[in-house]
């Protein structure tokens, strides 16, 4: 699905990405785990097709393509799905209104007409009750006011409404209370399939106990300096990163 | 970096013209220059009576006398007033019974310019009496409106047909004497609408017409009035888009609206005339006069969505003489490129409990200049009188401007005045984000920016809606992708 081949990244004179191998399958959840500016939201960032981010070297492919020349928006059509750390308010603009431009215009991109009001609705209907979305809420404006829950709620009934084949949810659970965090996790579960893959980024072991990862990540100075199983995770929790950071300086 | 000011500005630079075509039908022009003959002869051939001759010759006068104005925040190489054609009609006018009887190629015109007039009739019972340099060619629904009494036709003929009310309406909001374009345009003012809703008659359509500057180098004096009488009501569209020429074309209108007692009026302008070429060459000169008068419990509204014109200038305003009348102003104005706008509204508060309410959104990008000015002005004998006001910028790259001046002038203790304003930018973390969900940042320029609009565009009937946000998109996005 995913193959990311010694990719380096950068911002103006920062070098922020040094050198990332992953490999993820159909069927996999990946989590990426590591201290704070590691470089995880970059290299989320970069999947989706970040432009202010300059990739120095190596490659990200998916499904075979090189990604290199893709604007963010094919990207977005081959199904890459990003749930942002930080999601950005677009005052006046339905989130219902916001999911129908996203849907139709990678409807478009695929040759296809407009989706059916009728069938857009039942959609709407569908993935709001799956996440437990109260529908007043779909006619406010694009996270403006949302609270940090919330947000992150909205962002992966987003997912939901687009069914990516690579989803990257960074950080999606910070924010979320006890429930709100078992309903969101639920929702992903109930999207993942054979066919398609979940990355996610969090800090978090509670979350990865909901959403159980195939494989962990440690992230750190923009490498990947451990990989693991699910163990790894209950690993760090108890002891922290400072024993990984020693380990990457020897 | 992702989405560079660099880039924005570039996409938006190839935004051409959309409309920028020219239509040949045979015209009939007067020779440059204004004098009192050519006044006199505009009245011939209108079949004026005299009456209506001496008002023109009259105001004529007075505007020999005036100066242009100075006082807008806009530059602009000023008109040479002898270089202009006065008059000009189409010269093949027969009167028609039906669409099917009109010249094919003003058809095909109004095709360019994505006006289905068949599929008008059918929407929503939208009559329309189109303007086509200077003269009225068609007129629709002109039946139903007779039937409840309303008068819907060009002021030419209402000047033949209703002199008492024309006699008594014209120039009483904006005299003759108001400013130097509304003089000007009194004495020569060509043709334009007028509408009068009898007592209690609730306007069952809403009213349509479309302007059009055609012939080069023709200056354009359009006049409307619109009386609502008592407890009437009428919601009165204009809309107007301009072939692409490279003098400049002068445009001074006057519009002058009459809301009886607890009457209402809502008037709606989707203006479009051409900007100018992307260096700021050509392109209309707008000044126009807009004014209401609101009697006892009486409202005026007026929304206006500006995406045209290299220079703009324009208040619609709202005299609140009656008690507990209302004004409201509500208004999109786009500009790019070298365009210029200084727009706003006045509110006169006179009356006792009187209300007013504006809500602006400017909109600039290029190299262009929005101002908003707005006057809220309350009277002594105004008590309680109330106001407030939203001024709302959004900016795109770095070389345009975004202008707010509130002026207020209170001269009554118990008025409330409140006044807001904001400016923002389009963020590239707003691209990228909506990018990531798939749509390309020319969608995403325009999905940010009707959401920027949303509460003005709300206050335009549906099918102007529709397409004022179709000329928002074509105003900032250009024929890429
Ligand atoms: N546009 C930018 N300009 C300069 N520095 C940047 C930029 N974007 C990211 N960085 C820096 O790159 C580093 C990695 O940031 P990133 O957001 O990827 O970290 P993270 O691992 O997601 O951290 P957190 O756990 O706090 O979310 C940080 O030091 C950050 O300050
Ligand atoms: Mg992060």
């Amino acid at each position: 699905m995913l193959k990311i081949n010694n990719l380096h990244a950068r911002v103006e004179d920062k070098e922020i990405l040094r050198g990332i191998n992953l490999t993820v399958n159909a069927g996999e959840v990946h989590a990426i785990m590591g201290p704070n500016g590691s470089g995880k939201s970059t290299l989320a960032a970069v999947i989706a097709g970040k432009e202010e981010f300059e990739i120095t070297e190596g490659e990200v492919y998916l499904e075979g393509e090189n990604l290199d020349e893709t604007s963010p928006e094919d990207r977005a059509h081959k199904g890459i799905f990003l749930s942002f750390q930080y999601p950005v308010e677009i005052p006046g603009v339905s989130v219902t209104n916001f999911m129908k431009t996203a849907i139709n215009e990678s409807r478009k991109a695929k040759g296809l007409d407009d989706m059916p009001a009728k069938d857009m609705l039942k959609l709407i209907r569908e993935k709001s009750e799956m996440l437990e979305i109260d529908r007043k809420f779909l006619s406010r404006s694009l996270n403006e006011g949302f609270s940090g829950g919330e947000k992150k709620r909205n962002e992966i009934f987003q997912m939901a409404m687009l069914e990516p084949k690579l989803a990257i949810l960074d950080e999606t659970d910070s924010g979320l209370d006890i429930d709100a965090l078992r309903i969101v996790a639920n929702g992903v579960n109930k999207l993942k399939s054979k066919d398609n893959a979940v990355i996610v980024i969090t800090h978090y072991q509670r979350l990865l106990e909901y959403i159980v990862p195939d494989f962990v990540h440690v992230l750190h100075n923009g490498k990947i300096v451990k990989s693991g199983t699910k163990d790894l995770a209950l690993e760090l929790e108890e002891k922290g990163y400072d024993w990984l950071k020693q380990e990457t300086v020897v | 970096m992702a989405y560079t000011e660099e880039e924005l500005k570039k996409e938006l630079e190839t935004k051409e013209y959309e409309y920028g075509f020219y239509t040949d039908i045979e015209s009939d022009t007067f020779p440059n220059g204004l004098n009192e003959e050519i006044v006199i002869a505009i009245s011939k051939k209108k079949e004026e009576p005299e009456w209506m001759t001496l008002w023109r010759l009259e105001s004529f006068k007075i505007w020999k006398e005036m100066v242009e104005p100075e006082w807008a925040n806009v530059k602009y190489k000023k008109p040479d007033f002898q270089a202009i054609s006065y008059y000009s009609a189409p010269n093949k006018k027969p009167k028609y019974d039906s669409l099917d009887e009109v010249d094919p190629e003003l058809l095909d015109t109004f095709k360019k310019l994505g006006i289905s007039l068949d599929e008008q009739k059918k929407l929503a019972g939208v009559a329309v009496d189109i303007v086509m340099d200077s003269v009225s060619v068609a007129t629709t629904f002109k039946k139903t409106l007779a039937e409840k009494g309303i008068i819907f036709c060009s002021i030419s003929e209402a000047i033949r047909e209703h002199p008492e009310l024309v006699k008594k309406y014209l120039g009483s909001v904006v005299p003759q004497k108001d400013n130097f374009y509304a003089a000007l345009n009194s004495a020569v003012f060509s043709d334009g609408s007028f509408c009068y809703i009898p007592k209690g008659v609730r306007c069952p359509m809403e009213l349509s017409t479309y302007f059009r500057i055609n012939q080069a180098g023709t200056g354009q004096f359009e006049r409307t009035l619109v009386i609502a009488d008592e407890g009437s009501y009428v919601s009165y569209l204009e809309g107007c888009t301009a072939p692409s020429r490279d003098e400049n074309q002068l445009h001074a209108a006057v519009v002058e609206l009459i809301a009886l007692d607890d009457s209402e009026i809502k008037y709606s302008t989707v203006q479009n005339w051409f900007p100018g070429n992307k260096e700021g060459v050509g392109g209309v000169f707008n000044f126009v006069t807009k004014r209401g008068l609101c009697e006892k419990n009486a409202k005026i509204s007026w929304t206006q969505v500006e995406t045209g014109s290299a220079v703009t200038w324009k208040y619609p305003s709202c005299i609140l003489k009656g008690d507990n009348s209302i004004g409201e102003f509500y208004s999109i104005a786009v500009t790019n490129n070298y365009q210029q706008a200084d727009t706003g509204t006045k509110m006169i508060h006179l009356g006792k409990n009187t209300r007013s309410t504006i809500i602006s959104k400017g909109i600039s990008a290029g190299k262009s200049q929005n101002s908003y000015r707005g006057l809220v002005q309350v009277n002594s004998r105004a008590d309680n009188a109330r106001n407030f006001s939203q001024c709302d910028s959004l900016l795109m790259g770095n070389e345009c401007g975004a202008h707010t001046f509130p002026y207020i002038e209170v001269r009554n203790k118990s008025a409330q005045i409140e006044h807001e304003a904001t400016t923002s930018k389009i963020g590239e973390d707003q691209i990228f984000y909506c990018n990531q969900r798939g749509i390309n940042t020319e969608k995403a320029i325009a999905l940010i920016v009707n959401g920027f609009s949303k509460e003005v565009l709300n206050k335009l009937p549906m099918e102007f809606a529709v397409e004022a946000q179709k000329l928002l998109e074509i105003s900032l996005e250009g024929s890429v992708g």
